[in-house]
């Protein structure tokens, strides 16, 4: 016999941490936002062979309804701003992913025109290497955020309005 | 070659003043002409002869040289199906032109690039402002002693390692 379980296997012993990182890490909607021929990539995964959908990632076409930017392609100087007010207007928790060279670092363009990465002007939670980047790399570091995201302390407290969340760096 | 050209010839006829040379390269022809009476041969070229179609505006800088600029401008005549091109040389202290909106309405945005890149600015423009680069911008990226990583950076010098 052992113990009785009258509730069955129906109950979960968890951290509330743990709870809100792990609904956070299964639903990250992306912006939809490409500036260069990442994105083109970018589509290609969220597309039917590689599929986004599996991990609960839907891409929204609003920076309101979105958690993620994808910073897909070069970022030029022009272009800058408007990414800022994009990644403004998305609501907290949110998380930025460098997709390719030029997101990372410039990449090719060492011009006077083009921002030399995105990391000058928005947090970035994950680099991706690549000019561009395979469907299965961009997947790779989603994969990878999705681990930094489950171990991020405080969410719970954070959500009712106690402290700030802790980025966990390992 | 150029002497059969119809633009050549009648131009020769109308504008020998104006030419400063003229010029033939695997078949296109270019003019060289002063900048004053640009806008005349232009209008000229159109009702005339039919260049209707003003198909890039762009410019060179040769750095050194006492004209420094060099506008450019393609002309295509849709009926006739030949190709001509003008050239005009510009004072690096003084690169301003006529603009050409008035004769083609093509020439307002690709005048503006020109004045974007390399600071030339063109008389009678009706919206002369900046069109690629951001509107707070300082300098003319495609003049050649602009750094080409922009300014306040160490320029390249090749890889070290």
């Amino acid at each position: 016999m052992g113990v009785d379980q009258p509730l069955g296997d129906n109950v979960i012993f968890t951290k509330l941490d743990a709870l809100v990182n792990w609904s956070r890490k299964s639903s990250l909607w992306p912006m939809t936002f490409g500036t260069a021929c990442c994105a083109i990539e970018m589509m290609a995964t969220g597309a039917a062979s590689h599929d986004f959908d599996r991990f609960g990632i839907i891409f929204r076409a609003s920076p309101r309804q979105a958690d993620c930017i994808i910073i897909a392609g070069t970022v030029t100087k022009k272009m800058l701003p408007v990414i800022q007010t994009i990644y403004e207007q998305m609501p907290e928790p949110k998380w930025v992913i460098a997709m390719g060279a030029c997101a990372c670092s410039g990449g090719i363009f060492d011009t006077y025109s083009v921002v030399q990465g995105i990391d000058e002007a928005l947090p970035v939670d994950v680099y991706i290497p690549g000019c561009p980047p395979r469907p299965e790399a961009l997947l790779y570091g989603v994969l990878k955020l999705q681990e930094k995201i489950m171990k991020e302390k405080n969410s719970f407290g954070n959500a009712i309005g106690f402290g700030e969340r802790v980025d966990m760096k390992d | 070659m150029t002497e059969n050209n119809r633009a050549v010839q009648t131009l020769r006829a109308r504008f020998a003043d104006s030419i400063i040379s003229v010029s033939e390269f695997r078949n296109e022809i270019t003019v060289v002409v002063r900048k004053e009476d640009l806008t005349d041969i232009c209008t000229f070229l159109k009702e005339n002869l039919e260049y209707n179609l003003l198909e890039d505006v762009t410019a060179v800088d040769y750095p050194g040289k006492s004209r420094r600029f060099m506008m450019v401008y393609h002309l295509y005549s849709i009926p006739k199906k030949d190709r001509l091109r003008l050239k005009a040389p510009l004072d690096e202290s003084d690169p301003c032109i006529d603009s050409l909106v008035p004769v083609w309405k093509s020439a307002n945005w690709l005048e503006r690039e020109v004045f974007d890149l390399f600071g030339i600015t063109f008389n009678n423009h009706p919206d002369l402002r900046r069109i690629l680069m951001p509107a707070d911008w300082v300098g003319h990226p495609l003049r050649k002693d602009y750094p080409l990583q922009g300014p306040g950076r160490e320029p390249y010098k090749g890889r070290l390692s």
